[in-house]
Protein backbone atom coordinates (compact mmCIF):
# COMPACT_ATOMS: atom_id res chain seq x y z
CA UNK A 1 0.00 0.00 0.00
CA UNK A 2 1.43 3.35 -0.98
CA UNK A 3 1.05 6.50 1.07
CA UNK A 4 -1.32 7.83 -1.59
CA UNK A 5 -3.95 5.18 -0.93
CA UNK A 6 -3.85 5.05 2.86
CA UNK A 7 -7.09 5.98 4.62
CA UNK A 8 -6.29 5.79 8.33
CA UNK A 9 -9.35 7.76 9.48
CA UNK A 10 -11.99 5.86 7.54
CA UNK A 11 -10.58 2.41 6.75
CA UNK A 12 -12.13 0.71 9.80
CA UNK A 13 -15.58 2.18 9.25
CA UNK A 14 -18.28 -0.32 8.39
CA UNK A 15 -19.63 -0.01 4.84
CA UNK A 16 -23.21 -0.30 6.11
CA UNK A 17 -22.69 2.70 8.39
CA UNK A 18 -23.36 0.79 11.59
CA UNK A 19 -21.69 1.38 14.96
CA UNK A 20 -18.06 0.27 15.23
CA UNK A 21 -17.96 -1.20 18.74
CA UNK A 22 -14.89 -1.50 20.92
CA UNK A 23 -13.92 -5.10 20.04
CA UNK A 24 -14.22 -4.32 16.32
CA UNK A 25 -12.18 -1.14 16.73
CA UNK A 26 -9.48 -3.15 18.52
CA UNK A 27 -9.49 -5.82 15.81
CA UNK A 28 -8.54 -3.10 13.35
CA UNK A 29 -5.56 -2.13 15.50
CA UNK A 30 -7.36 0.28 17.80
CA UNK A 31 -6.28 1.19 21.35
CA UNK A 32 -2.65 0.32 20.61
CA UNK A 33 -1.62 3.99 20.72
CA UNK A 34 -2.73 4.37 24.34
CA UNK A 35 -0.70 1.28 25.27
CA UNK A 36 2.36 2.70 23.53
CA UNK A 37 1.94 6.00 25.33
CA UNK A 38 0.75 4.89 28.78
CA UNK A 39 2.67 1.61 29.11
CA UNK A 40 5.56 2.28 26.77
CA UNK A 41 7.28 4.86 28.93
CA UNK A 42 6.54 7.86 26.69
CA UNK A 43 6.67 11.08 28.69
CA UNK A 44 3.86 13.59 28.03
CA UNK A 45 6.38 15.95 26.44
CA UNK A 46 7.54 13.21 24.08
CA UNK A 47 3.94 12.66 22.92
CA UNK A 48 3.55 16.37 22.23
CA UNK A 49 6.91 16.43 20.44
CA UNK A 50 5.84 13.54 18.20
CA UNK A 51 2.56 15.24 17.29
CA UNK A 52 4.40 18.52 16.69
CA UNK A 53 6.90 16.73 14.44
CA UNK A 54 4.02 15.18 12.48
CA UNK A 55 2.93 18.69 11.42
CA UNK A 56 -0.69 17.89 12.31
CA UNK A 57 -2.62 21.13 11.83
CA UNK A 58 -6.08 21.86 13.23
CA UNK A 59 -8.88 20.47 11.08
CA UNK A 60 -11.57 22.77 12.46
CA UNK A 61 -10.65 25.54 10.05
CA UNK A 62 -7.87 27.58 11.63
CA UNK A 63 -5.03 25.17 10.85
CA UNK A 64 -2.94 25.81 13.95
CA UNK A 65 -0.27 23.21 14.79
CA UNK A 66 -1.84 20.79 17.28
CA UNK A 67 1.48 19.90 18.91
CA UNK A 68 2.42 23.56 19.34
CA UNK A 69 -0.94 24.25 20.96
CA UNK A 70 -0.44 21.39 23.43
CA UNK A 71 3.04 22.67 24.27
CA UNK A 72 1.55 25.89 25.71
CA UNK A 73 -0.11 23.98 28.57
CA UNK A 74 1.81 24.18 31.84
CA UNK A 75 2.83 20.70 33.06
CA UNK A 76 3.99 19.27 36.38
CA UNK A 77 2.91 18.90 39.98
CA UNK A 78 2.75 22.63 40.67
CA UNK A 79 -0.07 23.20 38.17
CA UNK A 80 -3.35 23.51 40.09
CA UNK A 81 -5.86 20.82 39.03
CA UNK A 82 -7.75 20.26 36.90
CA UNK A 83 -6.43 20.68 33.38
CA UNK A 84 -9.13 20.25 30.75
CA UNK A 85 -9.26 18.84 27.24
CA UNK A 86 -12.28 19.83 25.18
CA UNK A 87 -13.28 18.24 21.89
CA UNK A 88 -14.94 20.71 19.57
CA UNK A 89 -17.68 18.57 18.02
CA UNK A 90 -19.92 21.57 17.39
CA UNK A 91 -19.87 21.14 13.62
CA UNK A 92 -22.09 23.93 12.34
CA UNK A 93 -20.11 25.61 9.55
CA UNK A 94 -22.55 25.65 6.62
CA UNK A 95 -21.50 23.16 3.97
CA UNK A 96 -19.54 21.05 6.46
CA UNK A 97 -20.44 17.44 7.23
CA UNK A 98 -17.15 15.71 8.03
CA UNK A 99 -17.04 15.42 11.82
CA UNK A 100 -20.48 13.80 11.87
CA UNK A 101 -19.00 10.88 9.92
CA UNK A 102 -16.14 10.44 12.39
CA UNK A 103 -18.47 10.70 15.40
CA UNK A 104 -21.06 8.28 14.05
CA UNK A 105 -18.83 5.76 12.36
CA UNK A 106 -15.67 5.63 14.46
CA UNK A 107 -16.18 7.16 17.90
CA UNK A 108 -13.49 5.00 19.55
CA UNK A 109 -10.85 6.52 17.26
CA UNK A 110 -11.78 9.92 18.68
CA UNK A 111 -11.82 8.61 22.27
CA UNK A 112 -8.38 7.10 21.79
CA UNK A 113 -7.17 10.45 20.46
CA UNK A 114 -8.66 12.12 23.52
CA UNK A 115 -6.80 9.79 25.88
CA UNK A 116 -3.47 10.32 24.10
CA UNK A 117 -3.93 14.10 23.94
CA UNK A 118 -5.17 14.14 27.52
CA UNK A 119 -2.04 12.32 28.67
CA UNK A 120 0.18 14.72 26.69
CA UNK A 121 -1.27 17.80 28.38
CA UNK A 122 -1.84 16.02 31.73
CA UNK A 123 -5.59 16.61 31.49
CA UNK A 124 -7.80 15.39 34.33
CA UNK A 125 -11.18 15.96 32.70
CA UNK A 126 -12.24 15.94 29.06
CA UNK A 127 -15.50 17.09 27.49
CA UNK A 128 -16.87 16.36 24.06
CA UNK A 129 -18.89 19.46 23.18
CA UNK A 130 -21.34 18.31 20.54
CA UNK A 131 -24.15 20.12 18.79
CA UNK A 132 -27.58 19.02 20.00
CA UNK A 133 -28.84 18.14 16.52
CA UNK A 134 -26.29 15.32 16.14
CA UNK A 135 -28.58 12.80 17.79
CA UNK A 136 -27.18 9.62 16.25
CA UNK A 137 -23.61 10.75 16.91
CA UNK A 138 -24.54 11.49 20.54
CA UNK A 139 -26.02 8.00 21.06
CA UNK A 140 -22.97 6.32 19.58
CA UNK A 141 -20.42 8.45 21.39
CA UNK A 142 -22.23 7.80 24.70
CA UNK A 143 -22.15 4.07 23.97
CA UNK A 144 -18.46 4.18 23.03
CA UNK A 145 -17.59 6.15 26.18
CA UNK A 146 -19.41 3.53 28.28
CA UNK A 147 -17.49 0.73 26.54
CA UNK A 148 -14.19 2.53 27.11
CA UNK A 149 -14.95 3.00 30.84
CA UNK A 150 -15.85 -0.69 31.09
CA UNK A 151 -12.46 -1.66 29.69
CA UNK A 152 -10.73 0.86 32.03
CA UNK A 153 -9.48 2.94 29.12
CA UNK A 154 -11.15 5.84 30.91
CA UNK A 155 -11.45 6.61 34.60
CA UNK A 156 -8.90 6.07 37.35
CA UNK A 157 -5.45 4.63 36.70
CA UNK A 158 -5.90 3.76 33.02
CA UNK A 159 -4.09 0.48 32.13
CA UNK A 160 -2.36 0.68 35.55
CA UNK A 161 -0.31 3.60 34.25
CA UNK A 162 -1.16 5.98 37.07
CA UNK A 163 -2.86 8.30 34.58
CA UNK A 164 -6.56 9.08 35.16
CA UNK A 165 -9.03 10.80 32.84
CA UNK A 166 -12.77 11.39 33.04
CA UNK A 167 -14.60 11.93 29.74
CA UNK A 168 -18.07 13.47 29.45
CA UNK A 169 -20.35 14.25 26.53
CA UNK A 170 -22.00 17.69 26.62
CA UNK A 171 -24.78 18.51 24.18
CA UNK A 172 -25.02 22.12 23.12
CA UNK A 173 -28.07 24.35 23.32
CA UNK A 174 -27.29 25.26 19.72
CA UNK A 175 -25.53 28.33 18.33
CA UNK A 176 -22.84 28.64 15.65
CA UNK A 177 -20.68 30.83 17.85
CA UNK A 178 -20.18 27.88 20.23
CA UNK A 179 -17.71 26.63 17.60
CA UNK A 180 -15.40 29.50 18.50
CA UNK A 181 -12.85 28.24 21.01
CA UNK A 182 -13.62 30.69 23.81
CA UNK A 183 -17.32 30.95 22.97
CA UNK A 184 -17.42 27.20 23.43
CA UNK A 185 -15.74 27.47 26.85
CA UNK A 186 -18.33 30.03 27.98
CA UNK A 187 -21.12 27.73 26.76
CA UNK A 188 -19.57 24.85 28.69
CA UNK A 189 -19.57 27.08 31.77
CA UNK A 190 -23.34 27.44 31.27
CA UNK A 191 -23.20 31.00 29.95
CA UNK A 192 -24.04 32.74 26.69
CA UNK A 193 -21.40 31.75 24.16
CA UNK A 194 -19.83 35.19 23.68
CA UNK A 195 -16.18 34.78 22.69
CA UNK A 196 -13.65 36.02 25.23
CA UNK A 197 -11.04 38.72 24.93
CA UNK A 198 -7.59 37.19 24.32
CA UNK A 199 -5.01 37.04 25.83
CA UNK A 200 -5.04 35.15 28.09
CA UNK A 201 -5.32 32.13 25.80
CA UNK A 202 -7.13 28.93 26.81
CA UNK A 203 -4.02 26.72 27.15
CA UNK A 204 -3.16 28.86 30.18
CA UNK A 205 -6.54 30.31 31.28
CA UNK A 206 -9.40 28.30 29.81
CA UNK A 207 -12.44 26.44 31.13
CA UNK A 208 -13.28 27.72 34.64
CA UNK A 209 -9.97 29.59 34.49
CA UNK A 210 -7.91 26.39 34.21
CA UNK A 211 -5.47 25.33 31.47
CA UNK A 212 -7.56 23.99 28.58
CA UNK A 213 -6.91 22.64 25.12
CA UNK A 214 -9.71 22.73 22.55
CA UNK A 215 -9.21 20.48 19.51
CA UNK A 216 -11.46 19.57 16.60
CA UNK A 217 -12.85 16.02 16.17
CA UNK A 218 -10.89 15.29 12.99
CA UNK A 219 -7.67 16.65 14.51
CA UNK A 220 -7.89 14.32 17.51
CA UNK A 221 -8.96 11.39 15.32
CA UNK A 222 -5.59 11.66 13.54
CA UNK A 223 -3.62 11.39 16.80
CA UNK A 224 -3.77 7.60 17.43
CA UNK A 225 -2.44 6.97 13.92
CA UNK A 226 0.46 9.39 14.43
CA UNK A 227 1.43 7.55 17.63
CA UNK A 228 1.03 4.12 15.98
CA UNK A 229 2.94 4.90 12.79
CA UNK A 230 5.16 7.85 13.63
CA UNK A 231 5.41 11.51 12.68
CA UNK A 232 7.39 10.83 9.52
CA UNK A 233 4.71 8.44 8.19
CA UNK A 234 1.99 11.04 8.83
CA UNK A 235 3.93 13.81 7.11
CA UNK A 236 4.39 11.63 4.05
CA UNK A 237 0.63 11.02 3.73
CA UNK A 238 0.21 14.57 2.42
CA UNK A 239 1.04 15.41 -1.18
CA UNK A 240 2.34 18.87 -0.31
CA UNK A 241 4.10 20.35 2.71
CA UNK A 242 0.96 19.83 4.78
CA UNK A 243 0.71 16.48 6.49
CA UNK A 244 -1.78 13.66 6.72
CA UNK A 245 -4.99 12.77 5.03
CA UNK A 246 -8.06 14.97 5.12
CA UNK A 247 -11.78 14.43 4.86
CA UNK A 248 -12.74 16.38 1.75
CA UNK A 249 -16.32 16.88 0.68
CA UNK A 250 -18.43 18.40 -2.03
CA UNK A 251 -22.00 19.68 -1.97
CA UNK A 252 -24.11 21.66 -4.42
CA UNK A 253 -25.20 20.57 -7.90
CA UNK A 254 -22.42 18.09 -8.60
CA UNK A 255 -23.13 14.57 -9.86
CA UNK A 256 -22.04 12.76 -6.69
CA UNK A 257 -22.05 14.92 -3.57
CA UNK A 258 -20.05 13.17 -0.87
CA UNK A 259 -17.12 12.90 1.49
CA UNK A 260 -13.75 11.24 0.80
CA UNK A 261 -10.58 10.72 2.81
CA UNK A 262 -7.76 11.85 0.51
CA UNK A 263 -4.17 13.01 0.87
CA UNK A 264 -3.81 16.57 2.09
CA UNK A 265 -2.95 18.64 -0.97
CA UNK A 266 -5.27 16.81 -3.38
CA UNK A 267 -6.29 19.41 -5.95
CA UNK A 268 -9.71 21.04 -5.98
CA UNK A 269 -10.15 19.79 -9.57
CA UNK A 270 -9.54 16.17 -8.61
CA UNK A 271 -12.11 16.36 -5.82
CA UNK A 272 -14.65 18.15 -7.99
CA UNK A 273 -14.23 16.16 -11.19
CA UNK A 274 -13.04 12.69 -10.17
CA UNK A 275 -14.67 12.18 -6.80
CA UNK A 276 -17.77 14.36 -7.08
CA UNK A 277 -18.17 13.45 -10.78
CA UNK A 278 -18.21 17.05 -12.03
CA UNK A 279 -21.26 19.18 -12.55
CA UNK A 280 -24.71 17.72 -13.14
CA UNK A 281 -25.68 17.47 -16.80
CA UNK A 282 -26.66 20.79 -18.31
CA UNK A 283 -24.98 22.86 -15.61
CA UNK A 284 -21.74 24.79 -15.78
CA UNK A 285 -19.29 25.37 -12.98
CA UNK A 286 -18.97 28.98 -11.82
CA UNK A 287 -17.00 28.81 -8.58
CA UNK A 288 -16.63 27.05 -5.27
CA UNK A 289 -15.95 27.77 -1.64
CA UNK A 290 -13.20 25.31 -0.62
CA UNK A 291 -14.02 24.75 3.03
CA UNK A 292 -17.34 25.96 4.30
CA UNK A 293 -19.26 29.22 4.44
CA UNK A 294 -16.40 31.35 5.71
CA UNK A 295 -13.94 30.71 2.88
CA UNK A 296 -13.50 32.88 -0.24
CA UNK A 297 -14.80 31.69 -3.59
CA UNK A 298 -12.29 30.35 -6.10
CA UNK A 299 -12.84 30.04 -9.86
CA UNK A 300 -12.16 27.59 -12.70
CA UNK A 301 -8.67 29.04 -13.14
CA UNK A 302 -7.83 28.08 -9.52
CA UNK A 303 -9.01 24.47 -9.68
CA UNK A 304 -5.54 22.99 -9.99
CA UNK A 305 -4.62 24.44 -6.59
CA UNK A 306 -3.77 21.78 -4.02
CA UNK A 307 -6.30 21.77 -1.17
CA UNK A 308 -3.96 22.52 1.73
CA UNK A 309 -3.33 25.32 4.20
CA UNK A 310 -0.80 27.35 2.19
CA UNK A 311 -1.68 26.79 -1.49
CA UNK A 312 -5.29 27.98 -1.15
CA UNK A 313 -4.09 31.09 0.69
CA UNK A 314 -1.93 31.92 -2.31
CA UNK A 315 -5.06 32.11 -4.47
CA UNK A 316 -6.87 34.24 -1.89
CA UNK A 317 -8.90 31.61 -0.08
CA UNK A 318 -8.51 29.12 2.77
CA UNK A 319 -8.76 25.38 3.32
CA UNK A 320 -11.27 25.93 6.13
CA UNK A 321 -13.00 22.63 6.85
CA UNK A 322 -12.11 21.14 3.44
CA UNK A 323 -15.72 20.56 2.43
CA UNK A 324 -16.37 22.51 -0.77
CA UNK A 325 -19.64 24.19 -1.73
CA UNK A 326 -20.08 24.38 -5.49
CA UNK A 327 -21.85 27.20 -7.35
CA UNK A 328 -23.37 26.40 -10.76
CA UNK A 329 -24.56 28.75 -13.51
CA UNK A 330 -28.26 28.19 -12.77
CA UNK A 331 -27.89 29.39 -9.18
CA UNK A 332 -27.83 33.10 -8.38
CA UNK A 333 -24.54 34.21 -6.80
CA UNK A 334 -26.25 37.23 -5.19
CA UNK A 335 -28.92 34.99 -3.67
CA UNK A 336 -26.22 32.64 -2.43
CA UNK A 337 -24.29 35.53 -0.88
CA UNK A 338 -27.50 36.77 0.75
CA UNK A 339 -28.07 33.30 2.22
CA UNK A 340 -24.51 33.21 3.59
CA UNK A 341 -24.68 36.74 5.00
CA UNK A 342 -28.08 36.02 6.54
CA UNK A 343 -26.51 33.06 8.34
CA UNK A 344 -23.64 35.12 9.76
CA UNK A 345 -25.94 38.01 10.74
CA UNK A 346 -28.30 35.62 12.54
CA UNK A 347 -25.50 33.80 14.33
CA UNK A 348 -23.57 36.90 15.48
CA UNK A 349 -23.43 36.78 19.26
CA UNK A 350 -24.24 40.50 19.36
CA UNK A 351 -21.10 41.65 21.14
CA UNK A 352 -18.90 43.55 18.65
CA UNK A 353 -20.47 46.43 16.72
CA UNK A 354 -18.92 45.80 13.27
CA UNK A 355 -20.42 42.31 13.46
CA UNK A 356 -23.90 42.73 14.94
CA UNK A 357 -24.60 46.00 13.22
CA UNK A 358 -22.64 45.60 9.99
CA UNK A 359 -23.76 42.06 9.17
CA UNK A 360 -27.43 42.92 9.57
CA UNK A 361 -26.97 45.99 7.38
CA UNK A 362 -25.19 43.99 4.69
CA UNK A 363 -27.92 41.37 4.79
CA UNK A 364 -30.63 43.98 4.26
CA UNK A 365 -28.74 45.37 1.25
CA UNK A 366 -28.37 41.92 -0.31
CA UNK A 367 -32.05 41.18 0.31
CA UNK A 368 -33.07 44.40 -1.41
CA UNK A 369 -30.86 43.60 -4.42
CA UNK A 370 -32.30 40.10 -4.72
CA UNK A 371 -35.85 41.44 -4.41
CA UNK A 372 -35.33 44.01 -7.18
CA UNK A 373 -35.01 47.04 -4.90
CA UNK A 374 -31.26 47.47 -5.34
CA UNK A 375 -29.75 50.93 -5.77
CA UNK A 376 -26.51 52.25 -7.16
CA UNK A 377 -23.80 52.64 -4.52
CA UNK A 378 -24.86 49.50 -2.64
CA UNK A 379 -21.95 47.39 -3.89
CA UNK A 380 -19.55 50.04 -2.54
CA UNK A 381 -21.49 50.06 0.74
CA UNK A 382 -21.13 46.27 1.03
CA UNK A 383 -17.38 46.62 0.48
CA UNK A 384 -17.00 49.41 3.01
CA UNK A 385 -19.04 47.52 5.63
CA UNK A 386 -17.09 44.31 5.15
CA UNK A 387 -13.81 46.24 5.36
CA UNK A 388 -14.67 46.69 9.05
CA UNK A 389 -14.83 42.92 9.64
CA UNK A 390 -11.07 42.40 9.74
CA UNK A 391 -9.34 40.11 12.23
CA UNK A 392 -8.43 42.27 15.21
CA UNK A 393 -11.44 44.58 14.80
CA UNK A 394 -13.68 41.95 16.41
CA UNK A 395 -13.19 39.52 19.30
CA UNK A 396 -13.58 36.42 17.16
CA UNK A 397 -13.44 35.10 13.61
CA UNK A 398 -17.18 35.21 12.81
CA UNK A 399 -17.27 38.59 11.04
CA UNK A 400 -13.89 38.09 9.31
CA UNK A 401 -15.31 34.77 8.11
CA UNK A 402 -18.43 36.52 6.80
CA UNK A 403 -16.27 38.96 4.85
CA UNK A 404 -14.64 36.19 2.82
CA UNK A 405 -17.64 34.99 0.77
CA UNK A 406 -19.07 38.52 0.44
CA UNK A 407 -15.88 40.20 -0.76
CA UNK A 408 -14.89 37.37 -3.06
CA UNK A 409 -18.41 37.15 -4.53
CA UNK A 410 -18.27 40.84 -5.39
CA UNK A 411 -14.76 40.44 -6.78
CA UNK A 412 -15.67 37.54 -9.07
CA UNK A 413 -19.38 38.04 -9.78
CA UNK A 414 -19.61 41.83 -9.74
CA UNK A 415 -21.44 41.95 -13.08
CA UNK A 416 -24.21 39.82 -11.55
CA UNK A 417 -24.58 42.21 -8.62
CA UNK A 418 -24.71 45.13 -11.07
CA UNK A 419 -27.37 43.40 -13.18
CA UNK A 420 -29.58 42.93 -10.12
CA UNK A 421 -29.43 46.69 -9.56
CA UNK A 422 -29.79 47.84 -13.17
CA UNK A 423 -32.57 45.38 -14.06
CA UNK A 424 -34.40 45.77 -10.73
CA UNK A 425 -34.81 42.01 -10.45
CA UNK A 426 -32.96 38.77 -9.91
CA UNK A 427 -32.11 37.44 -13.40
CA UNK A 428 -32.35 33.88 -12.05
CA UNK A 429 -35.81 34.07 -10.55
CA UNK B 1 -42.09 23.06 40.58
CA UNK B 2 -39.36 20.86 39.17
CA UNK B 3 -40.14 17.16 39.43
CA UNK B 4 -38.00 14.83 41.51
CA UNK B 5 -36.82 13.20 38.30
CA UNK B 6 -35.81 16.52 36.74
CA UNK B 7 -33.91 17.51 39.87
CA UNK B 8 -32.14 14.17 39.95
CA UNK B 9 -31.07 14.50 36.31
CA UNK B 10 -29.93 18.10 36.74
CA UNK B 11 -27.92 17.32 39.87
CA UNK B 12 -26.25 14.34 38.19
CA UNK B 13 -25.04 16.64 35.40
CA UNK B 14 -24.06 19.35 37.89
CA UNK B 15 -21.61 16.95 39.56
CA UNK B 16 -19.37 17.25 36.48
CA UNK B 17 -18.79 20.96 36.94
CA UNK B 18 -17.00 22.94 39.66
CA UNK B 19 -19.72 25.62 39.64
CA UNK B 20 -23.42 24.99 40.05
CA UNK B 21 -24.56 27.54 37.47
CA UNK B 22 -22.47 25.76 34.81
CA UNK B 23 -25.26 23.18 34.53
CA UNK B 24 -27.76 25.85 33.42
CA UNK B 25 -27.91 24.83 29.73
CA UNK B 26 -28.14 21.12 30.64
CA UNK B 27 -30.93 21.99 33.08
CA UNK B 28 -32.86 23.85 30.38
CA UNK B 29 -32.44 20.88 28.03
CA UNK B 30 -33.56 18.42 30.71
CA UNK B 31 -36.68 20.35 31.68
CA UNK B 32 -37.54 20.92 28.02
CA UNK B 33 -37.22 17.20 27.35
CA UNK B 34 -39.81 16.54 30.05
CA UNK B 35 -42.19 19.43 29.30
CA UNK B 36 -41.65 20.28 25.64
CA UNK B 37 -40.69 23.90 26.27
CA UNK B 38 -39.47 26.34 28.94
CA UNK B 39 -42.31 28.33 30.50
CA UNK B 40 -41.74 31.35 32.75
CA UNK B 41 -42.52 29.12 35.70
CA UNK B 42 -39.96 26.49 34.62
CA UNK B 43 -37.44 29.26 34.11
CA UNK B 44 -37.95 30.58 37.65
CA UNK B 45 -37.80 27.06 39.08
CA UNK B 46 -34.50 26.33 37.32
CA UNK B 47 -33.10 29.67 38.46
CA UNK B 48 -34.14 28.94 42.03
CA UNK B 49 -32.64 25.47 41.96
CA UNK B 50 -29.30 26.76 40.65
CA UNK B 51 -29.15 29.89 42.81
CA UNK B 52 -29.31 32.17 39.77
CA UNK B 53 -31.60 35.06 38.86
CA UNK B 54 -34.45 34.34 36.46
CA UNK B 55 -33.15 37.16 34.23
CA UNK B 56 -29.76 35.46 33.92
CA UNK B 57 -31.35 32.13 33.04
CA UNK B 58 -33.63 33.82 30.49
CA UNK B 59 -30.62 35.52 28.90
CA UNK B 60 -29.10 32.09 28.43
CA UNK B 61 -32.32 30.35 27.36
CA UNK B 62 -33.02 32.91 24.64
CA UNK B 63 -29.44 32.75 23.31
CA UNK B 64 -29.65 29.13 22.21
CA UNK B 65 -31.54 27.83 19.16
CA UNK B 66 -32.71 24.58 20.67
CA UNK B 67 -34.30 26.01 23.81
CA UNK B 68 -37.94 26.90 23.24
CA UNK B 69 -39.46 29.75 25.25
CA UNK B 70 -42.85 29.24 23.61
CA UNK B 71 -44.90 26.03 23.45
CA UNK B 72 -44.19 23.84 20.42
CA UNK B 73 -46.20 21.11 18.73
CA UNK B 74 -45.87 17.42 19.46
CA UNK B 75 -43.27 17.27 16.68
CA UNK B 76 -40.78 19.92 15.69
CA UNK B 77 -39.74 20.15 12.04
CA UNK B 78 -36.38 21.86 11.67
CA UNK B 79 -35.66 22.62 8.04
CA UNK B 80 -32.09 23.47 7.11
CA UNK B 81 -31.85 26.93 5.54
CA UNK B 82 -28.06 27.02 5.10
CA UNK B 83 -26.17 27.37 1.87
CA UNK B 84 -25.94 23.83 0.44
CA UNK B 85 -29.62 23.16 1.13
CA UNK B 86 -30.46 26.60 -0.28
CA UNK B 87 -28.70 25.69 -3.55
CA UNK B 88 -30.49 22.34 -3.66
CA UNK B 89 -34.01 23.69 -3.22
CA UNK B 90 -34.63 24.70 0.40
CA UNK B 91 -37.09 27.43 -0.66
CA UNK B 92 -39.33 25.01 -2.54
CA UNK B 93 -39.24 22.50 0.32
CA UNK B 94 -40.10 25.16 2.91
CA UNK B 95 -43.01 26.43 0.81
CA UNK B 96 -44.27 22.88 0.36
CA UNK B 97 -44.31 22.29 4.12
CA UNK B 98 -45.92 25.67 4.73
CA UNK B 99 -48.71 24.89 2.27
CA UNK B 100 -49.21 21.34 3.47
CA UNK B 101 -49.43 22.34 7.12
CA UNK B 102 -50.85 25.85 6.60
CA UNK B 103 -48.28 27.43 8.91
CA UNK B 104 -45.38 29.85 8.59
CA UNK B 105 -41.95 29.21 10.10
CA UNK B 106 -42.21 29.73 13.86
CA UNK B 107 -45.85 28.62 13.97
CA UNK B 108 -47.62 25.49 15.19
CA UNK B 109 -50.47 23.70 13.41
CA UNK B 110 -53.95 24.22 14.89
CA UNK B 111 -54.07 20.57 15.99
CA UNK B 112 -50.79 20.98 17.87
CA UNK B 113 -49.11 18.31 15.80
CA UNK B 114 -46.25 20.19 14.12
CA UNK B 115 -44.10 23.27 14.68
CA UNK B 116 -41.96 24.46 11.76
CA UNK B 117 -38.61 26.10 12.50
CA UNK B 118 -35.63 27.00 10.33
CA UNK B 119 -32.30 25.57 11.48
CA UNK B 120 -28.68 26.20 10.49
CA UNK B 121 -26.70 23.59 8.55
CA UNK B 122 -27.53 20.07 9.78
CA UNK B 123 -24.28 18.61 8.43
CA UNK B 124 -26.22 16.69 5.79
CA UNK B 125 -24.96 18.70 2.80
CA UNK B 126 -24.26 15.67 0.62
CA UNK B 127 -27.95 14.73 0.93
CA UNK B 128 -29.37 18.24 0.63
CA UNK B 129 -32.02 19.50 1.01
CA UNK B 130 -32.47 18.18 4.53
CA UNK B 131 -34.70 18.50 7.56
CA UNK B 132 -34.83 17.06 11.05
CA UNK B 133 -38.09 15.98 12.65
CA UNK B 134 -37.69 15.53 16.40
CA UNK B 135 -34.35 13.66 16.47
CA UNK B 136 -34.58 12.10 13.01
CA UNK B 137 -32.61 13.36 10.02
CA UNK B 138 -34.26 13.26 6.59
CA UNK B 139 -32.13 14.00 3.50
CA UNK B 140 -32.47 14.14 -0.29
CA UNK B 141 -35.87 15.73 0.19
CA UNK B 142 -38.52 16.29 -2.41
CA UNK B 143 -42.23 16.99 -1.87
CA UNK B 144 -43.17 13.32 -1.88
CA UNK B 145 -40.47 12.40 0.62
CA UNK B 146 -41.58 15.19 2.91
CA UNK B 147 -45.20 14.02 2.70
CA UNK B 148 -44.39 10.39 3.45
CA UNK B 149 -41.94 11.32 6.24
CA UNK B 150 -44.47 13.56 8.00
CA UNK B 151 -47.07 10.76 7.95
CA UNK B 152 -44.94 8.93 10.50
CA UNK B 153 -45.34 11.61 13.15
CA UNK B 154 -48.80 11.37 14.67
Amino acid sequence: MTAQTERPLTRSMRPDGSFLDLPSYEQGGGYQAIRKVLNGGMEPKAVTAEVKASNLRGRGGAGFSAGSKWSFVPLGKDVPDPTYLVVNADEMEPGTFKDRLLLERNPHQLIEGVIVAGYAIEADIAFIFMRGEYTLAAQRVERAIAEAYERHYLGKNILNSGYSLELYLHLSGGRYICGDETGLLNALEGKRANPRSKPPFPPVVGLFGKPTIVNNVETLSCVPHIIDNGAEWFRRLGRTNDAGTKLFGASGKVKRPGLWELPMGTTAREILEEHAGGMRDGLRFRGLMPGGASTDFILEEHLDTPMDFSALEKVGSRLGTGTMIVLDDQTCPVGMTWNLTHFFAQESCGFCTPCWSGLGWAERILKSMEEGRGQSGQIEKLLSLSAMWKPGDTFCALAPGAAEPLQSAIKYFRADFERHISEHRCPWS
Amino acid sequence: MLSAEEIKEIDAEAARYPKREAVCIDALRIVQRHRGWISDESLRDIAGHLGMSAADVDGIATFYNLIYRKPVGRHVIMICDSVSCWIMGYDRMRKHIQQRLAIQPGQTTADGRFTLLPIVCLGCCDRAPAMMVDGDLHGDLDSQKIDSALENYA
